[in-house]
């Protein structure tokens, strides 16, 4: 839209009167001294400003941010053990290549990403407290990306092989991690840090977006029993907090469950995590299916279309199209709310830096590890942002 | 018409076959962690007729619910493992039982699942700074080994305040970490003795600690040992003081599942292994000299003598492997809590009896 704005603009351009002033002092007379009361307000707000921004530098280059430095690896993944960060890397190799390869075959949106990742890689390369072997894997993936986005440009043929990988991705992560009896079990009892953080993300926003498209589809359905399950469900679960589906999870489960049967508190939070978000991601699909206008069915219909037919080539497409902010922001969510799984004894990104400043050694340093993780929440979230918009853009929402 | 009814009942019936698919998905994922613990799982359904003992014996691991947050009790350090008063203590357990002070698996819980893991065997041994109180023990089905830290609450106050005794803080802002049974100690001691003052509920310790620093509460309170690890770190320790009176007493203890007497008679004896070990000033250093000592209590305690360890289900040597692999009370205390730490707490009452604190164990014969 705004470049839009911006090129509309550009025309009448003749008509405007001859540059007395700098462009920048016109527009700071213009906007930010406008009258007395503009002006004051100005001083004022920039005095705050400046206030804030002086103490929140100083602080950041001030503080011995040492604690970080140390613990790096365990905030990123927890006590994992050191003899298996291979498989780590491995799931991360996998994940560069797919990255570079989609990267190559459709750049867009998937430019965006790959770049943000490149970028996440190169800051934490010419991190200071980064160990030498770390580096060197770091550096070969950011050469796995570069090469993998030349075979993507290649070879197009690539599209459904690449698809299909990225669906398994998670899988295949979760399978190497674990083990499952080929490798050394690594129990998902010891995952942590932001390796746990993006599995539980990950693993709820993948899953939970079949689930609440069906309890979407569901609820709007003729039948009785389908309806009033979906209704019942999504009803149920929107009227509970997140927290209380993870004490459930957590409390509950193993004693309905009883002695005999084990299921690891990872899995248990995950599972509670992706039936919440499913119920709330149902509802914005309904949204977008309601948003369709009753022409739109009526058409596919005339056109001899079953309902199956018509739902997955004409209803769908739009519906999910109409909702991606509304999703986005809903997975953003997620990702967010991931932080609760540390109030239920999990180790993950926040959970670990509880865990640190428990460390007498760094006692009192909370602030730093929890600035940081911060730090790094916003980094994600940002970016999950910045696709979706560059997303709508390409499929032109709130176009038609 | 009829066709196309037909359809649609078919569409129905692919989405509830895709919705049980969904469904499954997750449950398939729970029976593969499943399939993976298979061994335990067996293993813990002969417990229920027989001994978490067992369970241990047979997994070859211990598990042990932990706090790892906790400053000296409990934490991960820089090099991802777990350290700590009460990590010592699993490590003891695990030394004991199976002779192998690392063969233990920390299962990190929250202040409210943690009776919940011990009842459903989750974990076999609660090691997190648990207070041993009535209801505990009976109602919800907890035993508790020996007391391995008798801690009590206290209350902190800046030194130039004036404030010497529980009767001065009246009408004072006092800071208390929600969710705690602190929190009821401070509002109980205070309506007995009719001072009125103002709580101040924060979310966290840190968060109780900042205010205080801050000035905008007038005192702090939580156990004596939080307030003397939290005081070592503050920007001018000498500038606050930590008022004489006791407001509550905290025993805290490792707990096992009630009705299990052979694993709760075993963490029982290792926890006093440890106590009895500082009281015959055996060390993990020296400990192998006391191998040939003469002394039949000393005999007894390492195992060169008797069978106690047989008599617990226990190898004949725990008491050895325990003081070897991890050490004797003091080690461990001096090692989390004692001078050379940043805490630098006094024994007090967790000196042994000869020194005029409250640990007491029962003779090995």
């Amino acid at each position: 839209m705004e470049e839009i704005s911006f090129e509309t603009n550009k025309e009448p351009d003749i008509l405007l009167p001859p540059k007395t002033q700098s462009k920048a002092l016109r527009w700071m007379k213009e906007n930010l001294f406008s009258g007395w009361f503009n002006a004051l307000l100005t001083i004022v707000s920039a005095l705050v400003t400046g206030y804030i921004l002086f103490h929140s530098i100083q602080f950041i280059f001030t503080e011995d941010w040492s604690v970080i430095a140390v613990n790096f690896r365990l905030l990123m993944i927890g006590q994992f053990p050191v003899e298996e960060v291979w498989r780590i890397w491995t799931a991360f190799g996998l994940l560069t290549v797919l990255l570079g390869l989609s990267w190559g075959l459709w750049k867009g949106s998937m430019a965006h990403v790959a770049v943000s990742i490149l970028a996440i890689m190169v800051v934490m390369l010419v991190m200071p407290f980064i160990q030498m072997n770390t580096r060197l894997i770091l550096g070969g993936n950011i050469v796995l990306l570069f090469l993998t986005f030349f075979i993507g440009t290649k070879l197009p043929k690539l599209k459904v092989p690449v698809l299909l990988v990225w669906l398994l991705f998670i899988p295949v992560t979760i399978f190497i991690l674990n083990g499952f009896g080929v490798f050394e079990p690594v129990s998902s009892n010891i995952w942590g840090g932001f390796l746990l953080t993006m599995l539980i993300a990950s693993v709820s926003i993948i899953v939970s977006f079949p689930i609440g498209l069906l309890l979407a589809l569901g609820r709007r359905s003729t039948l009785p029993v389908v309806k009033y399950f979906c209704v019942i469900y999504i009803e149920f679960i929107r009227g509970i907090p997140l927290i209380t589906v993870l004490f459930i999870g957590q409390l509950m489960i193993p004693l309905f469950l009883g002695n005999g049967i084990e299921i690891s508190n990872v899995m248990r939070a995950m599972i509670g995590m992706t039936l919440f978000s499913a119920a709330y991601l149902a509802e914005n699909i309904r949204g977008g299916l309601q948003s369709i206008p009753k022409g739109q069915y009526e058409a596919a219909q005339s056109l001899g279309l079953s309902k199956a037919h018509m739902m997955t080539f004409v209803i769908l497409p739009q519906a999910l199209k109409a909702v991606i902010p509304a999703c986005v922001g809903q997975f953003i969510s997620i990702f967010k709310d991931t932080s609760l799984v540390a109030i239920v004894g999990l180790t993950d990104l926040l959970g670990m830096g509880q865990k640190l400043v428990a460390n007498p050694e760094f006692l009192g340093k909370q602030m730093e590890v929890f600035l940081f993780i911060g730090f790094i929440y916003f980094i994600f979230c940002f970016l999950m942002a910045h696709v979706s918009r560059r997303l709508e853009v390409k499929l032109g929402v709130g176009e038609r | 018409m009829k066709k196309k009814s037909s359809l649609w009942v078919f569409s129905l019936l692919l989405f509830f076959v895709l919705a049980l698919v969904g469904c499954t998905k997750d449950e398939e994922a729970g029976t593969e962690k499943k399939d993976d613990s298979t061994t335990d799982t067996t293993a813990t359904d002969t417990a229920s007729a027989t001994s978490v003992m067992d369970t241990v014996l047979s997994r070859g691991k211990l598990v042990a619910g932990i706090n790892d947050a906790l400053p000296g009790f409990g934490y991960v350090g820089t090099d991802g493992k777990n350290a700590g008063f009460d990590i010592d203590f699993a490590k003891a357990i695990a030394a004991g039982v199976l002779g192998d002070a690392e063969a233990v698996e920390y299962r990190p819980l929250s202040a409210q699942e943690r009776f919940t893991a011990v009842q459903t065997g989750e974990v076999d041994v609660l090691v997190r700074n648990t207070t041993w109180t009535t209801n505990r023990d009976s109602e919800v089905g907890l035993n508790f080994a020996p007391v391995t830290f008798y801690d009590g609450q206290g209350i902190m106050v800046p030194a130039d305040s004036g404030i010497n005794s529980l009767e001065d803080l009246e009408g004072t802002r006092i800071g208390v970490e929600t969710g705690t049974t602190t929190e009821l100690n401070l509002a109980d001691q205070m309506r007995a003795r009719g001072i009125n003052f103002e709580a101040v509920v924060f979310d966290s310790a840190d968060a109780v600690v900042a205010a205080y620093e801050a000035g905008s509460i007038d005192a702090w309170t939580t156990d004596k040992s939080g307030l003397v690890s939290r005081q070592s770190i503050m920007a001018d320790p000498s500038a606050h003081k930590i008022l004489a009176e006791t407001i509550s007493k905290e025993p805290l203890a490792p707990a096992v599942k009630g009705g299990d007497d052979k694993w709760f008679d075993a963490v029982t004896w290792i926890v006093f292994a440890t106590i009895q070990a500082e009281e015959f000033g055996i060390t993990s250093e020296n400990v192998d000299d006391f191998l040939d000592d003469e002394n039949p209590d000393i005999k007894r305690l390492l195992g060169t003598e008797g069978n106690l360890g047989e008599q617990l289900g226990l190898p004949a040597d725990f008491g050895y492997q325990v003081i070897k692999q991890v050490g004797n009370y003091g080690e461990i205390y001096d090692r989390h809590l004692g001078p050379d730490t940043v805490f630098k707490l006094e024994r007090g009452l967790n000196a042994l009896y000869t020194n005029g604190g409250l640990l007491y164990a029962a003779p090995f014969r």
